[in-house]
């Protein structure tokens, strides 16, 4: 921007400076109209490539959505959008109708009640699953806070209660790193829990896990809906048929069709896609 | 297995075995030497020389780096190759303040301008000469100088996330810049003579046996609260965030914490630590020069860290000691071979040692606990 017109910028008085919009630290998304996330004109491109393609999409407060498509859709990238990571070239993305998403970072995101999981289980190997949880717990995050931290009773016992949920109690003083594959994905789940977002992004949680650890991860999230909005990314058809109300696809950087599980899969553009991959 | 201790924060500090040990060892050796120094006599087996009493002071100072930059790469994960800057820097605030002690004494007896100010037919003193006669003044130097420093160059880089490899050459790069800059007769610090010809401190002459012994206990105390200091935050909930941001920083930053600040908070903590550290190293060995800036210095003093054991703090003071110890004598019985022997130690530390010589002890005692049942 050259001077003049940087300075005439400045006495725009239309223009909202990003500071006078940022929203307080600690401020709850505004749900009063029924919707928790607003994804609007999404545009992303790698070298060209694009990896989102004004994509829009809405997820309501307290759903539970399923998000489905071949590789290389931009399931991941959205994702990215959404916490900080990635900063799209152009859209609008809000949490509530009040928090700006892309005027923040990723401790912002996750800070302002977004908790993400990803698709591979991170979880701090090296601490203990307790511990893991403790450092998830929504709370103090600045440095000197943090050093004087002390857990409390209540505090304490929510862990516990997380640990129950997540059936990882007996392994609470065990290395993360020593636990199963499976284990460890009900830890990243239960650190999600701790950090109370109001929606979860969850990244393929089943694959990799067996039926049995399937079905437990089923029931985990299902108990999760409603309290929370969660969305899930998957692959595994079978697992988005048990827990899914709505299904959205994507397709090359855009929604190809959104419903129920039913009529998603009779459409035949998704039958194409899938089919033709 | 690790457990997490959340009781009172002396058992919290002081839990583990090694760090007890440290502590108990450290307090006994500040009380012994000394008394061992100034009431036997020299014809007794237990008898500390001079020397010695000196050269174990200066190995505290170097433990107490140690420990400062095991603090930041043993729990965080930052590789700073440029550590000996902040100790150099306290160093040269300790040194201004025992250069202003000089007063008249100093060859041309200037009552204001040390010598090589008025070698330099400089009139007046620099404007960052003035309050170093000032002891308090002069300490509190110590600590703020490092300290800015590394906020301000610390700053720039975790915000850019500069991390790993890149962090290291950087450090570098700044230490070796300092370092010419500090040869610079213009600079005000003496040049490549550094400073030195120091009389006394608060009053107390440097020769004297009470003052070493004095800035010996001085040593070991300054050590014993900086490994305090740093075993309070690594055993906080903050020092678990570290660790976390060592192991897997972006899902630290997703879990809300802001992962710069962290960074930039402990490696001003640490930058601190090694100002007095290198303030403590001064009056101690008499001189103080642009060669402490040298980039192989701050190599070396990573190097005592990984010999002694990364990210277990006392680990890092005893291998400090124990490199420390093996260059005083090699380099008397075989100077040439020095260099050589650094670099091999490094390599086979490396290759053998991942856990340095405090994974070797721990290793070799679940070993012995085995065969004992059988």
């Amino acid at each position: 921007m050259k001077t003049p017109a940087l300075l005439e910028s400045f006495s725009d008085r239309s223009r909202v400076f990003d500071f006078v919009n940022r929203p307080a630290a600690g401020a709850k998304p505004d749900v009063r109209h029924g919707t928790i996330l607003y994804v609007e004109d999404i545009t992303v491109s790698f070298d060209g490539f694009k990896a989102l393609d004004a994509l829009t999409l809405y997820v309501d407060a307290g759903e539970l959505r399923c998000i489905i498509g071949p590789n290389g859709a931009g399931k991941t990238t959205m994702m990215d959008v959404i916490t900080g990571k990635t900063r799209p070239d152009a859209g609008r993305a809000w949490f509530g109708q009040n928090i700006d998403l892309l005027s923040l970072d990723e401790p912002g995101v996750a800070q302002a009640g977004i908790g993400r999981k990803f698709q591979k289980p991170t979880v701090f190997e090296r601490h203990t699953v307790h511990e893991n949880l403790e450092l998830a717990m929504a709370g103090a995050r600045g440095v000197w806070p943090v050093l004087l931290a002390r857990l409390s009773g209540e505090q304490a016992a929510h862990i516990d209660e997380t640990l129950e949920l997540v059936g990882l109690a007996e392994r609470r003083h065990d290395a993360a790193g020593s636990l199963s594959h499976g284990q460890k994905q009900w830890l990243e789940i239960g650190m999600l829990l701790m950090q109370e977002p109001e929606l979860l992004l969850i990244d393929e949680p089943v694959a990799g896990m067996t039926p049995q650890e399937v079905e437990r991860t089923a029931d985990l999230l299902t108990r999760l809906a409603g309290k929370r909005s969660v969305v899930v990314v998957e692959h595994d058809m079978e697992f988005v048929r048990s827990i899914a109300r709505t299904v959205t696809v994507l397709h090359e950087g855009r929604v190809l069709a959104e419903g129920p599980m039913d009529t998603i899969q009779n459409d035949p553009r998704v039958v194409e896609v899938y089919l033709g991959e | 297995m690790r457990h997490s201790n959340h009781g009172p924060v002396l058992t919290r500090m002081l839990g583990d075995t090694g760090s007890l040990i440290f502590v108990v060892v450290l307090i006994a050796l500040t009380v012994a030497v000394p008394l061992c120094n100034v009431y036997l006599p020299e014809a007794s087996a237990l008898h500390v020389t001079d020397y010695t009493v000196a050269l174990i002071g200066k190995y505290l100072t170097y433990a107490l780096l140690a420990v400062a930059i095991d603090l930041i790469w043993g729990y965080c994960g930052i590789l700073s190759l440029g550590h000996t800057a902040f100790f150099g820097l306290g160093g040269y605030a300790m040194g201004m303040y025992l250069m202003r002690q000089i007063g008249d004494r100093g060859v041309y007896g200037n009552p204001v301008l040390p010598d090589f100010m008025v070698f330099l037919d400089w009139e007046h003193l620099p404007w960052y000469w003035h309050g170093m006669d000032i002891f308090p003044f002069a300490m509190a130097m110590v600590v703020l100088v490092p300290g800015l420093l590394a906020l301000v160059f610390g700053g720039l880089a975790f915000r850019s996330r500069v991390t790993g490899v890149y962090f290291a050459i950087i450090t570098q790069a700044m230490t070796y810049a300092l370092m010419l800059a500090f040869f610079r007769n213009e600079m005000g610090f003496g040049g490549n003579n550094g400073l030195t010809d120091f009389k006394d401190i608060l009053g107390y002459e440097l020769s004297a046996d009470g003052t070493r012994n004095a800035l010996f206990v001085a040593s070991g105390v300054g050590l014993l609260l900086g490994f305090l200091i740093a075993r309070f935050i690594v055993t906080s909930r903050l020092g678990r965030v570290l660790e976390a941001i060592r192991d897997a920083e972006s899902r630290t930053r997703f879990t809300g914490y802001r992962v710069a600040y962290y960074k930039l908070w402990i490696f001003t903590v640490s930058a601190m630590l090694a100002g007095v550290a290198g303030a403590l190293y001064v009056p101690q060995v008499g001189i103080i020069n642009p060669s402490e800036f040298s980039p192989i210095a701050s190599i070396e003093a990573v190097v005592w860290v990984a010999v002694g054991g990364r990210g277990t703090l006392y680990g890092a003071a005893l291998g400090a000691g124990a490199v420390n110890f093996a260059k005083t004598w090699l380099t008397g019985a075989y100077p040439e071979i020095w260099p050589y022997a650094l670099g091999i130690l490094f390599v086979a530390v490396t290759l053998f040692l991942p856990k340095g010589i405090v994974g070797l002890v721990s290793q070799l005692r679940r070993r012995m606990r085995r065969k004992e049942p059988s």
